[in-house]
């Protein structure tokens, strides 16, 4: 767990109110999401971790209208995220998302990893090939797979594509990487794998990451924000919120008397 | 590693105001297809009415086909229609029914049923006019039953058998089987359930598919034309009504007999645009059973899902 | 039951009692009975299958095989007879190609605008016009291609006559579309959402998301679409013998007129047929053939659908 010096915020959540429809799901968010560090959202269910995280890619929008009130502010350049005259398509180049089911694109693991290249017209197809063997190394794949690039990405495990779907959001390079309890599908060993993989790879990237496995989030994240019913309740650095918590609800939520 | 100093971000803005504009192009390709649709069906009824509504009128309905235009009508049509519809339903209905009900309730998960259910899947998947030579070649020429309305009722049930199947099938899959269970548990066997319970919850979806399977029927020429019904018909089938003992007749089943859509293809056949005419309003008069019919099966589904409330 | 309903029931009714032995008989009868009401749907395909077989086996003791793959004029009722069946084939190809041509595009599109752009409640209104398109009875399509699209097709083509393939053609791709559509977008539909929100994740557009994940993940369940579209124009009869003519014609020019298979059994059908004549057989052998076309693209069909299943 790195705790030096305070690091930089690579994100800024700015009293973040959002709304579906008529119902406020999140209620005055604030929170700091910090350079090359992990950042764990706990909480018990419906209490709005995922909403929070879908925010940063503005997935929100691809439904109902969404209302934003508050702001997200992308380091550097103190650009807000949420703001209505950024295209979320250009949000979602920049922050890169991997869900809590696996979901490889029924293509070949080659063309899986590429895809987020394709899609924004990167031709070039030896700077496609370093960056699909790149990501497939940074994500703990390559040697599994190098030789069958061609084949087919469902004929691997669950442990395998969650990896896959990891190097596919690795290969465009995010900013930020948000993973949405990424390892819940999966069996005991393979999320064991994952939490390893999750461990380097902060090094390099910042993530945020939603986590109903509070063990896990002890295990992986440097700072963590405990949220119940839309708000954070408290936020600090993993190691402080669950040996001395500040408040009490977040107590009874560490040591298993509530959610 | 993509900045965020707003020089460097022109290349990226281009391409996704590029990626926006195929998108929304592609949008209006997706309106332009169902606006074609719509004209298309807009021109088509149109064109007949213009051409068929001022033909309407009551001697329309009531005249036989004549060799001179204004004074032919459709009666020996819609008549023939009419009750080549009636054995139609009675043919499909009962048969098509039990079908559904046996693979929804009875039917084991073996090679016979699989057999069974690609069976009605091909039978969806023929040609209409290869039943009219079925029909023909079994039902007028071996088994004798001429070239009669029962042959048309036949041909025409066995046409719309998978129809009634899968609706059967879909209105009875529908039932919770907390139900099913329920009338179990008070000691019932699997007829009577079948029979208390699930075919009268599954009556509604049943009867939509009956009437949506007639709309479909009514408008078949094809298979029809193969087994010989005759284009030109001057006289009624044999009333159903006798004035003796025992008052009523089937004598109708075996009668030679015409319907709607072959007075049409006939007239329509001719070069004479007097004919033409007729042939429009013959159009007319199927698209208003065919709307009225699917209106009926429409409405008959919402009334039903309103009273089933699981 | 033996009991009065008054009484309780103490104790079990022994097996072999006579009033359990009719109700097994009474449940075992209704479940056969049922069970013949299904399995009929195997009697009607192999009378459909006996009957276009043994009516046609006599046509072949009267004509060779080699000629009827291979002559090129089919004049089965004429005093010098011919019997290639290559121009109904062309004819029916022709017609289908053309319907093709028309309806997968505009299906396929309007398929991915209906699941893919629209919300529901736009796509409760939209859809209905397509389904209406299906309902209106193959005559009137007839009547349609001869006394409307093809006097617009006659601007055109100006050499063209009054009965030609391409109106034909065009009509029945049209009547086609609401089929393709249909299943077309019921495959998109059913395209699992996760797969969807992991292309926008990427910073996919929605175009991009539709083509390059939502088609290719839908492509078995279009495929069918496809497939029943095939069959559909293959086996399509009134459009084609009110608009496209009733004469055979071996070519490949749809402004010409020409016959199709389902065209040529009508015309004969119209006209006086003694029971087995040559004539008479000659439409069972044309059915035969209709029927192994029609089987011949629902197994590549299948076999297609089956490839693409495995991949997804």
């Amino acid at each position: 767990m790195n705790t030096k010096a305070t690091p930089s915020a690579r994100a800024e959540v700015k009293n973040l109110n959002f709304f579906y429809g008529p119902k406020q799901v999140l209620k005055n968010v604030s929170l700091p999401v910090y350079e090359n560090r992990m950042t764990a959202l706990i909480g018990p269910s419906g209490c709005g971790k995922t909403t929070l995280l879908r925010c940063f890619n503005r997935m929100h929008d691809l439904y109902a209208t969404t209302n934003y009130q508050g702001e997200i502010i992308l380091h550097p350049g103190n650009r807000n995220i949420l703001g209505k005259e950024i295209d979320p398509m250009e949000v979602r180049m920049r922050i890169g998302m991997v869900f809590q089911k696996p979901n490889p694109f029924p293509k070949t693991i080659f063309e899986n990893v590429a895809y987020g290249l394709k899609v924004r017209g990167v031709r070039k197809k030896s700077f496609i090939e370093e960056r699909v063997v790149k990501s497939l190394q940074q994500s703990g794949l390559w040697n599994e797979v190098k030789d069958r690039l061609n084949s087919h990405a469902t004929d691997m495990s669950g442990g395998q594509q969650q990896r896959l779907c990891i190097a596919r959001a690795l290969a465009t390079e995010p900013e930020i990487l948000l993973l949405d309890e990424p390892t819940s599908a999966l069996d005991p060993i393979s999320t064991a794998h994952i939490e390893e993989l999750i461990t380097e790879l902060k090094k390099e990237i910042t993530i945020l990451m939603v986590t109903h496995n509070l063990h896990q989030a002890a295990r992986t994240a440097d700072y963590t924000a405990y949220m119940y019913l839309g708000e954070v309740i408290e936020f600090g650095a993993t190691d402080q919120i669950f040996t001395t918590p500040n408040d009490t609800r977040t107590e009874n939520y560490i040591t298993g008397r509530f959610g | 590693m993509m900045n965020l100093v707003d020089t460097s971000r022109d290349p990226i803005l281009k391409d996704i105001r590029h990626r926006k504009m195929v998108d929304f192009l592609f949008s209006v390709a997706g309106l332009m297809s169902l606006l074609f649709a719509l004209i298309t069906l807009l021109a088509l009824v149109l064109d007949l009415s213009i051409t068929g509504v001022p033909r309407l009128n009551a001697e329309f309905f009531m005249n036989f086909p004549s060799r001179f235009a204004e004074k032919a009508g459709i009666l020996s049509a819609w008549v023939g229609s009419f009750c080549v519809m009636m054995t139609t339903a009675f043919c499909a209905i009962p048969i098509g029914v039990a079908a559904g009900v046996y693979l929804e309730e009875y039917a084991p998960k073996n090679w016979m049923t699989q057999l069974i259910e690609l069976n009605i899947v091909n039978l969806a998947g023929i040609p209409s006019i290869t039943f009219g030579l079925m029909a023909l070649g079994i039902f007028v020429y071996k088994l004798g039953l001429g070239q009669s309305i029962l042959t048309a009722g036949l041909t025409l049930g066995l046409l719309v058998l998978p129809i009634i199947i899968v609706t059967t099938r879909e209105s009875v899959k529908a039932i919770p089987s907390s139900i099913r269970e329920a009338s179990y548990a008070v000691g019932a066997s699997k007829w009577q359930t079948i029979r208390y319970h699930i075919l009268p919850y599954s009556s509604g979806g049943i009867l939509t598919g009956v009437i949506i399977s007639l709309s479909r029927a009514i408008g078949e020429t094809a298979p029809l034309i193969t087994i010989g019904a005759l284009t030109f018909v001057a006289f009624l089938p044999t009333s159903p009504v006798k004035e003796s003992f025992p008052f009523v007749s089937f004598q109708w089943l075996s009668d030679p007999f015409t319907v709607l859509p072959i007075q049409m293809f006939n007239w329509l056949s001719r070069p004479q645009p007097e004919f033409h005419v007729n042939a429009a309003a013959t159009g007319i008069v199927l698209l208003m059973m065919t709307l009225l019919l699917n209106g009926i099966a429409i409405y008959i589904r919402y009334r039903f899902r309103k009273k089933m409330k699981w | 039951m033996a009991k009065s309903s008054s009484q309780k029931l103490t104790e079990f009714t022994a097996a072999d009692h006579p009033v359990r032995r009719l109700r097994r008989f009474k449940e075992r009868a209704i479940e056969f009975i049922l069970f013949l009401a299904a399995a009929s749907s195997v009697l009607i395909t192999l009378g459909i299958v006996g009957i276009l077989v043994t009516e046609s086996l006599p046509f072949f003791a009267h004509v060779s095989f080699k000629d009827f793959l291979t002559d090129t004029e089919w004049t089965p009722l004429f005093e010098n007879a011919h019997y290639g069946i290559l121009p109904l084939v062309c004819g029916t190809f022709l017609s289908t190609f053309i319907a093709l041509i028309v309806a997968i595009p505009l299906g396929t599109v309007a398929a991915s605008y209906l699941s893919e752009y629209i919300s529901g409640n736009a796509r409760e209104i939209l859809k209905p016009i397509l389904e209406m398109l299906a309902a209106i009875p193959t005559v009137v399509y007839g009547y349609f291609a001869l006394l409307f699209v093809t006097p617009i097709l006659q601007k055109v083509f100006p050499e063209m006559g009054g009965f030609n393939v391409l109106s034909a053609g065009i009509v029945i791709g049209i009547m086609i579309v609401p089929y393709v559509s249909s299943l077309s977008e019921d495959a998109m539909r059913s395209v699992p959402n996760h797969l969807r929100e992991a292309s926008f994740a990427m910073g996919a557009s929605r175009f991009q998301t539709v083509f390059r994940v939502v088609i290719p993940s839908a492509f078995s369940g279009i495929t069918s679409a496809y497939t029943l579209g095939i069959s559909r124009a293959l086996g399509e009869t009134m459009v084609v013998a009110i608009a496209a003519g009733m004469q055979p014609n071996l070519t490949l020019n749809p402004t010409q007129p020409a016959a199709t298979i389902t065209a040529f059994i009508v015309q004969v059908s119209l006209g006086d047929l003694p029971h087995g004549s040559v004539g008479y057989q000659s439409i069972y052998v044309a059915g035969l053939t209709l029927l192994l076309l029609t089987l011949g693209f629902n197994v590549i069909g299948l076999w297609l659908r089956k490839r693409f299943q495995e991949r997804e």
